[in-house]
């Protein structure tokens, strides 16, 4: 007992201009379930990927023994050949494949270059009944619920031979019986001498199947916890995944908060495809005049879908509940009515959502309330440059005129153009999903006074974010949100990362 | 030197638009020398005009379908097929041109609206739907004509494809002077709206485009548009379809570039998702724009029908091709977002002087084919080379470290600026 699989020593990874791992130490024992926890965007994934070879052995500084032989993989075929696999996040599986192909997707049972095709659907019932999976081997992967594609990749992982298997969030997708399944398979799979690397925010879980727990904050390991020094406890990994210093990284404001604006009551929501899954489920908010309110959870817990929901019903099926402004009920089903009420949603994802990035940023400026321009249906193009130069300077957008290319800039000035968008809109609530998301220190506290700004003009603003500090730094009060529902509402004289957290991490009753 | 390096850096930021027009004049040039100055002859010129004017038309609705990200392959079957209903109209039932035109472009915006619908509201790919279009209005044009050609159509009719604006001076003269009158006309118009443009973007601090280079190019096009104007004086005068390709690129130019509706269709095209999340229609847009595209098919169906003075079977054959590949050739993105009506028109000048020169010299449409293919593959190309250069700026001015415009800032944390943030108009 207690032999060392795998040690990682001094691993530091850097992208342009971020350290993402900082000299981070990783023992795993040999048949151990190690589970890792961070916040989002802590490190994580990126040393999963660091281990598996999907950045290569050149590409970051620090050593990986593996069974006591050092690792130079240069792909992930590399670390697969040593018995090392990673089931990412979104499954890798091709939908129109039957199962058994799916598993050996990449590692063909062939000879001559022909596949045998009763040995592939042979050995993949084999490996199905190892997983506990009743499903025949034949059936198009598109076919089965998420939770068994979950259990058909595990299946493909032990095909190669597996020693160290890693599952990167392999619960978020499932619902509650499809997680207790995986996470008792993860057991059995322990039973028979298959060492697991576990990424999991979910504190019940890992407290059900972990032997140790290392947790990574900013890049750096923190502490690995083990079971049997009974250092296991929901307080101790809270403590260690929050445990930084607020910085004073927030500009002051005196709240000025007012009559109520936006209440969202009842509000449910479907995932698109899969309609049997509630991702948002009964919730209730409301943010007044003046206000600032945040939206905390964690990955998958709903609040970007929510948030969309919300606006134009651009996320999700079935959606049910009710919108109320000013205590008047208002339709939100498409997006020209969303923000005919009103209602601003700067997305978490600019480049994709947010910005036309060929386009240049008066015209991206404009794009949203484009007819408040135009006469006849003709834009007032003077008048447009005159409203792109007047937020180029109250927003700072750092652009060597209005006529640049949106692509070209910065983070943190496209986000302002976005922000610009919206702006000009003339909002009364705001809704800014992961505002200061990959953008650097300095912008971000422009973002901030320019939230302060809009809450102090009186409008009403919600932030959804990933950043506890952020939350903590600007908001007035904060709705924390696990599973799709709503845990918690806490006045933010009464919130810490501490409190925050155990409602996010709560499941419910 | 420093304004030569400026000009320099400028000229190669907008290589496409530029190298185009100037792959336009060596193309003339070319085919002027090869063809012992027959291209450029005044009768070759109005030819070219009123040979190329339906395949203009059609580029100019098919720059606007590419440019928010879909294609049409159904607009010669729906020429055709327009064809086919005016020739029944006319012809068959007796309708007056002046009826038979509005009915004949109505048909065209029912064919575009049933497109459109397809496209806009039920999802399916624009390539599939135009496919399918392409068969069930050629289908519909053998069906509407039983297989045979109608014919004789009245001189009102022939006049939009071969008829000229009436001379004034009644024939005496050696120039038609009511072209010149207007040619010279629109060439003032051109220089007022140019100066007046620059002027703007000058007073907004937009201005990019160096002095000498704004100069060199206004004159130039002034000049060739006068070298036109006496071109067209000297034959026959104007092509009335010239005035009405003028009308609709003057219009067209000023939709995309300056309406709601223009801004919506480039916006589309550039970033879907974030034109929806922007309260964009973009169903409405889209079934719009082939409604659109299915009228300037049937006029361009009139035109080619009135010049033939027959309804053919096959009438409108190819015209697809020839439409997308000056949009293509014209600039317009394969992706979306990117064309301009001009580029189009240029575009599509291109593939008539290729046309038309070839024809010339007696090549056969063996190698006319082949040759238009390969200026198609080596636009586009070199659109793709441009942008693949650059990393998707399209702006081979960085491989001479030229610079037209000084990098962006470095973000540093700056103050909380004391100015109102909102500064929107009311």
């Amino acid at each position: 007992m207690n032999t060392p699989i795998l040690q990682m020593r001094g691993i530091t990874k850097t992208f342009p201009g971020v350290k993402a791992l900082q000299d981070v130490t990783l023992d795993v024992n040999r048949g151990e379930v190690h589970a890792i926890c961070g916040e989002n965007g802590a490190g994580k994934s990126t040393l999963m990927k660091v281990l598996s070879g999907v950045y290569p052995h050149n590409s970051f500084d620090g050593e990986i023994l593996f069974e006591n032989e050092p690792c130079n993989f240069s792909s992930i075929s590399d670390s697969e050949k040593r018995g090392i696999v990673i089931i990412h996040q979104e499954l890798a599986l091709s939908p129109y494949l039957s199962i058994a192909e799916n598993i050996y997707l990449g590692n063909e049972q062939a000879t001559n270059g022909w596949v045998d095709w009763r040995k592939t659907n042979l050995e993949a019932a084999r490996l199905l009944a190892r997983v506990g999976l009743d499903e025949n081997p034949v059936t198009p992967v598109q076919h089965i619920s998420v939770g068994k594609q979950q259990l058909v990749e595990i299946a493909k992982a032990l095909s190669k031979e597996v020693k160290l298997l890693i599952l990167d969030e392999p619960t978020a997708a499932l619902n509650d019986e499809d997680s207790g399944h995986l996470l008792d398979l993860i057991l059995h799979l322990k039973g028979q001498g298959v060492t697991s690397i576990i990424i999991s925010h979910k504190l019940n879980e890992i407290r059900k199947v972990a032997d140790a727990v290392t947790i990574i904050r900013d890049g750096k390991t923190i502490e690995t916890l083990r079971l049997d020094e009974g250092q296991i406890t929901q307080e101790r990994i809270i403590r260690g995944m929050v445990g930084r210093d607020l910085e004073s990284l927030y500009p002051d404001r005196e709240p000025n908060i007012g009559e109520e604006v936006l209440r969202i009551e009842d509000w449910s929501v479907r995932h698109p495809q899969d309609h049997t899954r509630m991702v948002v489920n009964n919730a209730n908010l409301h943010v007044r005049k003046g206000e600032v309110v945040g939206l905390a959870g964690l990955m998958g817990a709903g609040r970007t879908e929510l948030a969309m929901s919300v606006f134009g019903r651009t996320y999700g099926t079935a959606t049910s509940g009710k919108v109320y402004k000013y205590g008047k009920e208002i339709n939100t089903a498409t997006v020209s009515d969303a923000i005919r009420h009103g209602i601003a949603y700067a997305t978490e994802d600019r480049k994709h959502y947010g910005l036309n990035l060929i386009e240049d940023i008066k015209r991206n400026i404009s794009l949203a309330a484009l007819r408040k321009l135009a006469k006849r249906g003709f834009v007032d193009k003077n008048q447009e440059t005159v409203v792109a130069n007047g937020y180029r300077r109250s927003m700072n957008i750092k652009a060597p005129s209005v006529a640049a290319i949106t692509g070209k800039l910065s983070g943190g000035n496209q986000q302002k153009v976005v922000l610009s968008k919206w702006m000009f809109s003339d909002p009364d609530v705001l809704i800014l999903d992961e505002p200061t998301r990959g953008i650097d220190v300095g912008a971000k506290f422009e973002i901030y006074t320019i939230i302060a700004k809009l809450a102090a003009e009186g409008k009403a603003v919600i932030v959804i974010s990933s950043e506890l500090p952020e939350l903590l730094g600007i908001c007035d009060r904060i709705y924390t949100l696990a599973a799709g529902h709503i845990t918690g509402e806490v006045p933010i004289a009464e919130a810490t990362q501490e409190t925050l957290m155990h409602y996010m991490t709560k499941e419910k009753e | 030197m420093s304004a030569l390096r400026e000009s320099l850096g400028f000229l190669t930021s907008r290589l496409r638009q530029v190298g185009i027009f100037v792959a336009l004049i060596l193309i003339v040039l070319l085919f002027q020398g090869l063809t012992g100055g027959i291209l450029l002859e005044p009768q070759n010129v109005t030819n070219l005009v009123v040979q190329n004017s339906y395949i203009l038309i059609l580029a100019i609705g098919m720059v606007m379908v590419i440019i928010a990200g879909h294609i049409d392959l159904s607009v010669g079957s729906v020429a055709g097929f327009i064809g086919a209903v005016a020739g029944v109209m006319i012809v068959h039932w007796g309708w007056p041109w002046w009826a038979a035109i509005p009915a004949c472009l109505l048909v065209g915006a029912l064919v575009g609206a049933w497109q459109g619908y397809w496209i806009a509201y039920v999802g399916i790919p624009a390539f599939i739907v135009t496919l399918a279009g392409m068969l069930i209005f050629r289908g519909l044009t053998l069906i509407t004509l039983k297989n045979q050609q109608i014919t004789p159509f009245p001189a009102e009719l022939r006049a939009l494809g071969g008829g000229f604006l009436p001379d004034l001076t009644g024939g005496t003269s050696v120039l038609e002077w009511l072209t010149v009158i207007l040619g010279v006309g629109a060439t003032v118009a051109l220089l007022i709206q140019a100066l007046k443009e620059r002027r703007i973007r000058r007073k907004f601090d937009l201005e990019s485009e160096p002095l000498v280079w704004f100069v060199i190019k206004t004159t130039f096009t002034a000049l060739l548009m006068l070298v036109i104007t006496f071109l067209l004086a000297s034959y026959r005068g104007t092509p009335i379809v010239l005035v009405v390709l003028a009308a609709l690129v003057i219009a067209y130019t000023a939709l995309m570039n300056n309406s709601v509706f223009g801004r919506h269709t480039y916006a589309i095209g550039g970033n879907l998702h974030a034109a929806e999340l922007s309260g964009i229609k973009t169903k409405a847009v889209t079934f719009r724009l082939f409604v659109n595209m299915g009228v300037l098919a049937a006029l361009a169906g009139l035109v080619f029908t009135a010049r033939l003075n027959s309804a053919q079977p096959a009438g409108g054959t190819g015209f697809e091709l020839d439409s997308i590949a000056a949009a293509f050739i014209g600039g317009a993105a394969v992706t979306g977002g990117i064309g301009t009506v001009a580029g189009a028109m240029i575009g599509g000048l291109i593939m008539g002087v290729l046309n038309n020169g070839m024809s010339i010299l007696g090549l056969g449409t063996d190698y006319q084919q082949l040759i238009k293919g390969l200026v198609l593959l080596v636009a586009v190309g070199f659109d793709i080379f441009n942008k693949n250069r650059s990393g998707g700026g399209g702006d081979i001015g960085k491989r001479f470290k030229l610079k037209t415009s000084p990098p962006p800032a470095q973000e540093k944390p700056a103050p909380a600026t004391s100015e109102k943030v909102d500064a929107g108009v009311k």
